[in-house]
């Protein structure tokens, strides 16, 4: 019983409701510890590579290879097994996910912060302005990516910065256009209306008005965009289009395993990279899912209703 | 025999802060035929109510009994209340907008209904329907059973609501605040029509509503609810004319039509209360006028009086009426020094098409208003007549097609974009929406300072300071200046947004219906704050607004729009008692108040129920 005095509701701050809704959901855990598992097993690459005394690159033909030359399977001395060069998968996946981190993450927030821009600009003046950048989006969505990345690959010559800039290039539209549409609809909103009618000019109002309401579309499509650029750097990698070998990528690693059929002898070749990169975008995947859930519980009607009430 | 009775009906509904208590032990029972009024503002469980009857809350947690027909409701399966919906109890909505599907014809819904409960053939439910229709005042029903609904107007959509609701003639109909979403001159139609259709047919309608004017003209019965409770219900001639709750004798003294114009309103102090909690006491005390020292430690007993009445309460006698002891405030008349001036506005929309031109669609027809120093100046008129975008003209958010606005003896029209961004602090806006109208996600002190900002006026600790004077101007507690928006209430947030427009001490302030989305409680607690402000700070207003009384209440002039044009404009007074204009007087005419107050003669206490000690 509380004291009848005009007590106001004690709303739980939005952060903490956030983190209750993210907890409620025993996968959307499972996907957050995955991907701190794979960050600590990235960073600690060269501790990895210290304790097993392999480095990433060294062939070790005398222990890592069998008589007849095939990759030996995982043991006490290579724990994932060896590649056909004798190289330790356990080393090479470490230092490949090291790649696929840093390509989905610095791909992800670069092609967002273009297409934050774009779609502010867009979304906000709309008329001609809207148009043009409108229609260059759904130019880039038409081009078709693949053939347009190998061609450039093979003007410029494979690189790490190549491929980033080549996955931002591709993936910056769906940002701007949710972004876009985001915009269009708060503009409209009549807090705007009324920082207009104090005489605040564009900039301060898509920034100080329009840009905090953003912050959800924002981390989520951010969040949801690593998985796709880390595909997209592995299918890179995967078609000698990425990261120059003999640098380990998860992509590259799938593609030697693929070259010659050996996955025939050795599944692990496949398996481990394979599924290391399945279980990371699935991870991301579920995470950004959770985080829209959780931030912006409009899609649950029931317990919108109920919140309602609560105000 | 009461055609739907309630027993101690409670709704429970879990949410994430905790288990909200929507509905506490309601008891009513409903007479054959008659029209049964439940009353309340938003948040006092009455919608919830009607929704648990229904079956239409699924997570919700239901308890008590409701008899209609001889069966509990709440003990039914889901298939068999699906069953009773529609056929036994009829529902219309707020909003006829989005309870009409889009897609279909307005027939075809009609005879989905139809098709649903009984076996008929298709061409026998297309004659039912459209016999419906045109009793329900569609012209032309025949041909008009085939038009989609964005063809028809908010109003005609309502009719068709209705006739919906009564195509298979159930006993009860429920109507959730049916006559919100319209025009005072659509309302006053659709609630004859109402009135009409249960007499023809017998049918007992529930209203749910807010406005207790509307109530009080045609209710037989009315039951006042205040979070989640039953405050007071008894027969509506006694209820309103000398109401035994202080809560209801306090909504009608919040309201504005049973002032003379000009005086200080009685608003209910305060704000509802959480329904998350459960005190001990009455849930109205804390801000009851007549709230005794028990109130608050004791739950009330539910006392009964001759003439039918029963109050949650305890008081014996009927609370005093705040309303009658106040006297008008002398208002100083307005300068002669003119503030705005605007000669034949005009505005379309649409003109100057390359391919046909000037086939626009004209908003604003030649609108000439002057304001003086000091004074209000109404503009009245009904959704789509153009009064919101002539204010956005005028704060030079919409430039005009033709015409001229001069601020302060200054041609808006000739001004460089450096003066015209200085003027801009001269005019500010008031929105309806006060949820809309703040930024959701930066601070009330930011909000309140962005004037400042944008102006480069005020900085650090000096804006902070100016911020916080505001806050307390406006009876906003200046320590809450950190809070977010959602934090506060909606008649908070309304003065929030007034410290805002009154930051740089503009000359014009535009209030663009800033009590509609209110509470009547909360709304007497803004509108007295208005009036305080203009008398301190001789400030001028431009009310906007489509409720007569409460326009008529702080005005010193009228001007009465219609299709973009003024067609009329006098005094306050001398324009509610002679209209000129048939279509003011048409306005005029479909506003209802509620009845005057009058000491109930020869009311008697005869029973009292003390609740047990839960």
């Amino acid at each position: 019983m509380t004291a009848p005095a005009a007590i106001p509701v004690v709303q739980r701050g939005s952060l903490a409701l956030t983190l209750r809704r993210l907890g409620r959901d025993p996968a959307i855990i499972a996907a957050l510890v995955f991907i701190v598992l794979v960050v600590i097993f990235a960073l600690s690459a060269p501790w990895i590579s210290a304790l097993t005394g392999h480095s990433a690159i060294e062939q070790y033909r005398d222990t890592g290879l069998s008589e007849m030359g095939l990759p030996v399977a995982p043991n006490a001395e290579f724990l994932f097994g060896t590649d056909h060069l004798g190289r330790d998968v356990l080393v090479r996946l470490a230092y490949g996910a090291q790649v696929s981190l840093t390509v989905g993450v610095l791909a992800a927030v670069v092609a967002a912060l273009i297409g934050i821009t774009v779609g502010m600009v867009a979304g906000y003046f709309g008329g001609w302005v809207d148009t043009v950048l409108s229609r260059a989006m759904d130019l880039v969505m038409s081009v078709p990516f693949l053939l347009c990345a190998l061609a450039l690959v093979s003007v410029f010559g494979p690189s790490l910065s190549l491929s980033i800039g080549v996955i931002v290039f591709f993936s910056w539209t769906t940002m701007g256009r949710v972004i876009r549409g985001q915009v269009m609809s708060l503009r409209r909103q009549e807090f705007v209306e009324a920082s207009r009618s104090l005489g605040a000019g564009p900039l301060s109002i898509m920034f100080i008005d329009i840009l905090p309401n953003l912050s959800v579309p924002i981390i989520v499509y951010t969040t949801m965009m690593i998985p796709g650029s880390i595909v997209f750097e592995a299918t890179l990698s995967f078609l000698g289009m990425g990261i120059v070998p003999p640098a380990p990528s998860w992509g590259g690693m799938l593609a030697d395993a693929a070259g010659n059929s050996l996955y025939l002898v050795a599944a692990w070749l496949v398996l481990i990279p394979g599924l290391a990169l399945l279980f990371t975008t699935l991870a991301f995947n579920i995470l950004g899912d959770g985080l829209r859930d959780a931030l912006d519980p409009r899609g649950r009607p029931v317990r919108k209703a109920a919140k309602g009430k609560a105000r | 025999m009461a055609v739907l009775e309630a027993r101690h009906l409670s709704v429970d509904i879990p949410t994430e802060d905790g288990v909200i208590h929507a509905v506490r032990d309601v008891s009513f029972a409903l007479e054959a035929g008659e029209l049964f009024g439940i009353a309340g503002e938003s948040g006092s469980g009455k919608s919830v109510l009607t929704q648990a009857i229904l079956g239409l809350l699924p997570n919700a947690i239901v308890s008590g009994e409701v008899l209609f027909e001889g069966r509990n409701l709440l003990g039914l399966k889901p298939a068999e209340l699906q069953s009773i919906r529609g056929s036994r109890i009829g529902m219309i909505f707020q909003d006829p907008m989005s309870s009409l599907h889009p897609y279909y014809t307005v027939g075809s819904q009609i005879t989905e209904m139809i098709h649903a409960h009984e076996k008929v053939e298709k061409p026998v439910a297309r004659r039912r329907a459209v016999d419906l229709l045109a009793r329900v005042g569609i012209a032309e029903a025949d041909r008009r059973f085939d038009s989609f609904p964005h063809q028809f107007s908010g109003g005609m959509r309502q009719r068709v609501m209705i006739a919906m609701a009564l195509v298979l003639n159930p006993p009860l109909v429920i109507a959730d605040e049916p006559t919100t979403a319209l025009d005072v001159t659509v309302q006053a139609q659709i609630v004859a029509l109402l009135d009409e259709m249960r007499r023809e047919l017998g049918t007992t309608v529930v209203m749910i509503t807010h406005d207790l004017g509307l109530l009080s003209s045609i209710a037989d019965h009315v039951m006042v609810m205040y979070a989640g409770r039953r405050m007071e219900l008894g027969p509506s001639a006694p209820l309103f004319a000398a109401p035994a709750h202080p809560y209801t004798a306090g909504l009608l003294a919040s309201s504005p039509a049973n002032y003379e114009a000009g005086a200080e309103l009685v608003p209910i102090p305060g704000r509802p209360p959480s329904l998350l909690e459960t005190p001990a006491g009455c849930v109205f005390a804390p801000r009851c006028a007549s709230a005794l020292p028990r109130c608050t430690s004791e739950a009330p007993p539910l006392r009964v009086f001759s003439d039918g009445l029963q109050s949650l309460c305890w008081l014996e006698g009927p609370p005093a009426d705040a309303a009658a002891s106040v006297a008008a405030v002398a208002k100083a008349p307005a300068a002669d020094e003119t503030v705005v001036k605007a000669e034949g506005v005009r505005l379309t929309y649409g003109a100057g098409s390359l391919f046909n031109p000037g086939a626009g669609f004209e908003v604003l027809k030649g609108i000439d208003l002057e304001l003086r120093r000091g004074e209000t100046l109404g503009l009245v008129g009904e959704s789509g007549c153009g009064k919101s975008t002539f204010a956005r003209v005028l704060a030079g958010l919409i430039p005009m097609t033709s015409g001229k606005v001069a601020l302060l003896g200054r041609d808006l029209g000739s001004l460089d974009p450096r003066a015209w961004q200085a003027m801009r602090r001269e005019v500010q806006l008031v929105f309806q929406n006060p949820f809309g109208a703040l930024n959701p996600r930066r601070r009330v002190g930011a909000i309140i300072g962005d004037p400042f900002r944008i102006h480069g006026l005020a900085a650090g600790a000096e804006r902070k300071r100016e911020v916080q004077r505001l806050m307390e101007l406006v009876g906003l507690n200046p320590e809450h200046y950190n809070r977010f928006p959602s934090e506060f209430s909606g008649g908070q947030r309304q003065r929030i947004g007034i410290a805002r427009a009154l930051a740089l001490n503009p000359a014009l302030i535009i209030y663009d219906e800033p009590v509609s989305a209110l509470d009547v409680s909360i709304q007497a607690q803004v509108l007295n704050l208005m009036r305080s402000l203009q008398r301190d700070l001789d400030l001028t207003y431009l009310f906007i607004s489509h409720d007569l009384a409460v326009v008529r209440h702080v005005c010193d002039r009228i001007a009465v729009m219609q299709a973009g044009q003024i067609v009329e404009l006098a005094d306050a007074e001398t324009l509610y008692r002679t209209p000129q204009h048939p279509y003011t007087q048409t306005l005029l005419a479909a506003s209802v108040a509620t009845p005057p107050r009058h000491p109930a003669a020869g009311r008697t206490l005869v029973a009292s129920h003390v609740p047990e000690a839960a």
